[in-house]
């Protein structure tokens, strides 16, 4: 590991004297796509949390530290990420083991992993990363499309963490996990064939996925088919953050303007729920304008996986765009009602930590295949 | 596993697939955000009027403006029910959370008794819509207040409000007349449009306040307000202020009322003072009173139940509600009725051994004296008050015309305008009795009533009113109590008065004036002893009511009977004759004789409302006992 520090060390010096964008291993578009859409998370933020200041800092704050994780990742170049993904693979789902045993209880649920004094996080967070750079390990040393075997093995590494994180539970987690080792398979070329029986299946498994979830996930869902049945208790959120984006109307109630957040209607409104305040504030061109930051960003992830030189990183960087995606298309859609609740922050947005962390990580490994350009020998 | 080189050629097979399956998705991303943007507009422009409604109403509340509750005066504009700011005590169930736990705290916190649970939990109950406060407790004290500021935030939907709230200065002597108000019940949402009195939390509950209930409420207005999800007003968007009540006066004069009230301490009885011109009543007593501030914040149950098991009924109105037979007070009225019907002249006279008989009876219906007051015209028939005089007289009647003139002064109904609860007395009748029991009316049920006993009711009240019909000479004026209700005054002619009383010779109306006039000063006059040193001509009638019926051979014997057994005194009178300013109608229950007992206080109101300065209490009572006291030595009697 050392060494390897003092290999980047030594190369940034070399290259001190013609410093570019290719040299910092940075995507310029990537970063005004990126900066632009947490400035204005911010901006919506200082409006959710009650004109705090204490929020917007500590989100500031925790941005600049995801930042410094991102560069340091942007560093690290595929070849070495391709050599570590099954250390870091079996190190996480450890973790989630760990956490099924000693696992700090939070809001119903046992997420957190504590290192007393030092550390409170979630493996499962880092599963995120983990499960994309090892299937994409996987596969790139396999000969594409991949086969029956290579999707079973795929499926057998998915399983075990996911099951891990579903058993927590974290339904949200457990989906993006499975969602970005699913997004490798698919683009590493999985047959159509293929694609059309494992989509068949799932479908034949919703019952039993059904029977398996957690009383309030089912409520959850039902809540989604019909909020208006139990419209104070849990069909309050959907109904009240459904008013508040739609009495935001084309141009919005203006900025710290919206009642439903405002006067505390809209639950959860800077963490999971806060485009509902954008939309109720900016109205349908805030709307439109987050919409399209986020397809620009999404867009230009998926032609920077492109330029990657290697398989592994562009099986790894597609899948982790994709992932981000899912998590935009979820949270938007769950707060404005076209999807069942769970508990998705909007990336980059919503008020968190461990969350925007692993985000900025990811787009450190997309921009880390972008720009190291040395063909991994094989 | 077998491993295999990747050579060059599937390394850019592998990148088609790769741009392919990107370029696919970059596709599918922009639909689905095309969807998700769908949904946008579906909810901003397609259904934004359905939303912003809902928004509306969720942060909008309208919030009552109780108004201001009328004021009631005296004649003389002294304050007889006013409004006194006070903090109260509120809870909004939905936001409570736990009500009882919440009410727990509230009873921990101001130490009050453990047993409050049950009624502060069905007080927060009592109120008319969702979201509105209930009232819990009422005047909070300093320290109170402090305390709950202090646990605010344990007292979720705990409000103190301030709030204006009923006080009655001379609770003790006016609560009957003005009655008092309470807190809304369950039967009162009944009888109220409830939107008005959002916000309202008392209500006229008898008397006075019951009555001019919508007149002294008044009109709510209304307050938008904005609130947060959990309640809390944030700030006034708009408002319709409230229409305060209007103010009443009275006709009631106070001074007159306390002294009333004064007379009679420590006795059961009421007294009723009518202005015989106008119909106003001047007071309207009833002994013992109660205090009626205390139903206004809510009278514990203990206390409550003291005031109703009382033997003495202090919570009874007796004035206006009392039944009682009206004895000899109506000799006048029966005289009256005589000579309209043409059964007897001034001047015939009956002789009076002792007692009655009917023909064919040997039943003796006995005269006061009980050795007769031998010959007696109607004038003097009045002035000793001659029972056989007046068996005679309705012998000759019959109960059917006697019970029809008696209507005519208003007895068996209730006439006043605007007393509440007023009772209708008994106004018997053949037809009555037939009924009332399936039975015969027999002619010996004529005698009594004829000396207004038997099954002959009145309340003081219509005691009040018949004299004060006789000294207008049979002309009717409705008793009432409001004098001014906001700008409008009240003043008679009244809707639905009832016909004057007629004789066809009106100089009769002299004639029955000087007998009662000679009640008070002849030499045989039965409230003499109450008739010295008038100072203006005074006319009465004393009645006697007997409330144990005595066998043919007893002889009533005060002494000997347990005190509730004694007879109730009656004193009808007016003054001055010649132009009635005042008639009164005095009941001392169990009091013994009317002449002795009754006679001096209907004195002393009379000398209170006519001659300049009205005495203090004291000097007024122990006037009337100097009189009750000659009474004694003269051995008057009715």
């Amino acid at each position: 590991m050392m060494d390897y520090w003092q290999r980047v060390y030594r190369r940034s010096r070399r290259q001190y004297q013609r410093l570019g964008w290719r040299t910092l291993h940075l995507d310029p578009w990537l970063l005004l796509a990126l900066l632009t859409i947490i400035a204005g998370g911010l901006i919506v933020l200082y409006s959710a949390g009650g004109e705090s200041t204490y929020l917007v800092e500590a989100q500031a704050l925790r941005f600049v530290a995801a930042f410094v994780v991102m560069l340091l990742i942007a560093q690290v170049s595929p070849r070495t990420m391709k050599r570590l993904a099954w250390f870091f693979y079996i190190v996480v789902t450890l973790m989630l083991v760990a956490v099924d045993i000693i696992g700090t209880h939070a809001m119903g649920a046992q997420r957190w992993l504590t290192i007393p004094g030092v550390i409170r996080f979630q493996p499962s967070e880092l599963m995120k990363l983990a499960m994309p750079m090892t299937i994409a390990a996987y596969l790139s040393r396999r000969v594409l499309p991949p086969g029956w075997l290579d999707l079973l093995v795929c499926l057998a590494l998915m399983g075990v963490p996911v099951g891990l994180i579903a058993n927590q539970p974290d339904l949200g987690t457990s989906m993006l996990v499975t969602a970005s080792a699913v997004f490798v398979i698919l683009l590493a070329g999985l047959s159509w064939r293929f694609i059309a029986v494992c989509a068949g299946l799932g479908i034949a498994a919703m019952p039993l996925l059904w029977f398996n979830m957690h009383q309030y996930q089912r409520q959850r869902v039902l809540t989604f088919l019909n909020p208006e049945s139990d419209p104070l208790g849990s069909g309050w959120n959907i109904i009240q953050s459904k008013t508040a984006i739609g009495s935001g109307g084309i141009h919005g109630k203006g900025w710290m303007q919206g009642t439903q957040s405002q006067l505390e209607f809209l639950p959860e409104r800077h963490t999971d729920f806060i485009v509902a305040v954008l939309g109720e504030e900016f109205g349908l061109i805030g709307m439109s304008v987050l919409m399209t930051c986020y397809l620009l960003l999404i867009w230009r992830g998926l032609y920077m996986a492109n330029q990657a030189h290697d398989t592994f990183g562009r099986l790894l960087g597609g899948s982790l765009v994709l992932t981000f995606f899912v998590y935009v298309f979820v949270n938007v859609g769950m707060v404005s009602g076209v999807l069942p609740i769970v508990g998705v922050p909007l990336p980059l947005i919503s008020y968190g930590g461990t969350a925007s962390v692993t985000l900025m990580a990811g787009f450190g490994m997309l921009m880390a295949v972008f720009t190291h350009h040395k063909t991994t020998p094989r | 596993m077998r491993p295999r080189r990747a050579t060059l050629e599937d390394s850019e097979q592998q990148a088609r697939i790769f741009r392919r399956r990107s370029v696919l998705a970059a596709f599918v991303v922009l639909i689905m955000f095309s969807g998700l943007i769908g949904r946008m507009v579906w909810l901003q422009v397609v259904q934004h009027d359905v939303f912003i409604t809902r928004s509306d109403k969720n942060r909008m509340r309208v919030e009552p403006l109780p108004p201001n509750r009328g004021l009631i005066f005296d004649r003389n504009h002294q304050v007889l029910a006013e409004n006194r700011p006070t903090y109260n005590l509120t809870l909004v169930r939905e936001q409570a959370g736990d009500v009882g736990q919440t009410i727990s705290r509230l009873i921990d916190i101001l130490n009050l008794p453990e047993d409050q649970h049950d009624v502060l939990a069905q007080r927060s109950r009592e109120r008319l819509r969702s979201y509105e406060p209930a009232l819990l407790l009422s005047d909070l004290n300093e320290e109170q207040i402090a305390r709950i500021a202090v646990n605010r935030y344990r007292l979720p939907g705990v409000e103190v409000e301030a709030q204006l709230i009923r006080y009655y200065p001379d609770g003790e002597w006016m609560s009957h007349v003005l009655g008092y108000v309470g807190r809304i019940s369950q039967e009162d949402q009944q009888r109220i449009d409830t939107s008005n009195y959002a916000g309202t939390h008392f209500i006229g509950k008898t008397g006075i306040e019951r009555f001019y209930e919508d007149e002294l409420h008044g009109q709510a207005g209304v307050r938008r307000v904005e609130t947060n999800a959990r309640g809390r007003t944030l700030r006034e968007i708009d408002r319709t202020p409230p229409k305060p009540g209007k103010n009443l006066t009275l006709t009631l004069d106070s001074r007159l009322q306390k002294l009333g009230h004064d007379l009679l301490k420590g006795k059961r009885g009421a007294i009723v003072a009518i202005e015989p011109k106008t119909g106003a009543i001047l007071a309207m007593v009833s002994e013992p009173g109660f205090d009626n501030n205390k139903f206004v914040t809510g009278i514990d149950t203990k206390s409550y139940a003291a005031l109703r098991d009382d033997v003495d009924m202090p919570l009874y109105n007796r004035a206006a509600r009392g039944q009682y037979p009206p004895a000899s007070t109506v000799k006048p009225y029966m005289a009256s009725a005589g000579l309209e019907y043409g059964l007897i002249q001034p001047s015939d006279t009956v002789y009076d051994p002792g007692y009655y008989q009917l023909p064919n009876d040997s039943r003796r219906y006995r005269n006061w004296l009980r050795w007769g007051h031998g010959r007696v015209d109607m004038k003097r028939a009045i002035t000793v008050s001659n029972d056989t005089y007046f068996f005679t007289l309705a012998h000759r009647m019959g109960i059917d015309r006697l019970s029809a003139f008696m209507h005519k002064y208003g007895f068996g109904e209730d006439h006043s305008l605007d007393v509440w609860g007023a009772g209708n007395g008994l106004m018997p009748s053949r037809d009555w009795k037939r009924g009332r029991y399936n039975q015969v009316w027999y002619p010996g049920e004529t005698l009594s009533v004829g000396i207004g006993q038997g099954y002959w009711l009145a309340t003081p009240l219509q005691m009040a009113t018949a004299v004060s019909v006789l000294a207008n000479d049979g002309k009717w004026v409705r008793p009432h109590l409001a004098m001014q209700v906001g700008d409008e005054q009240i003043a008679p002619p009244f809707e639905n008065t009832p016909d004057d009383v007629k004789l066809d010779n009106p100089h009769w109306w002299g004639l029955i004036h000087q007998a009662m006039e000679n009640v008070m000063t002849g030499s045989e006059g039965s409230g003499r002893a109450s008739g010295r040193n008038l100072q203006y001509r005074m006319a009465g009638k004393s009645g006697t009511a007997q409330v144990f019926t005595l066998g043919q051979k007893e002889k009533y014997n005060a002494a000997e009977l347990e005190e509730r057994l004694h007879d109730h005194a009656l004193f009808t009178a007016y003054a001055p004759v010649d132009d009635p300013k005042i008639a009164v109608a005095v009941i001392v229950e169990n009091g013994g004789g009317g002449s002795r007992v009754a006679a001096p206080i209907a004195r002393e109101m009379l000398d209170a409302w006519i001659l300049p300065g009205i005495k203090s209490g004291n000097e007024a009572q122990d006037h009337a006992r100097q009189n009750e006291h000659a009474a004694d030595r003269m051995a008057t009697g009715d």
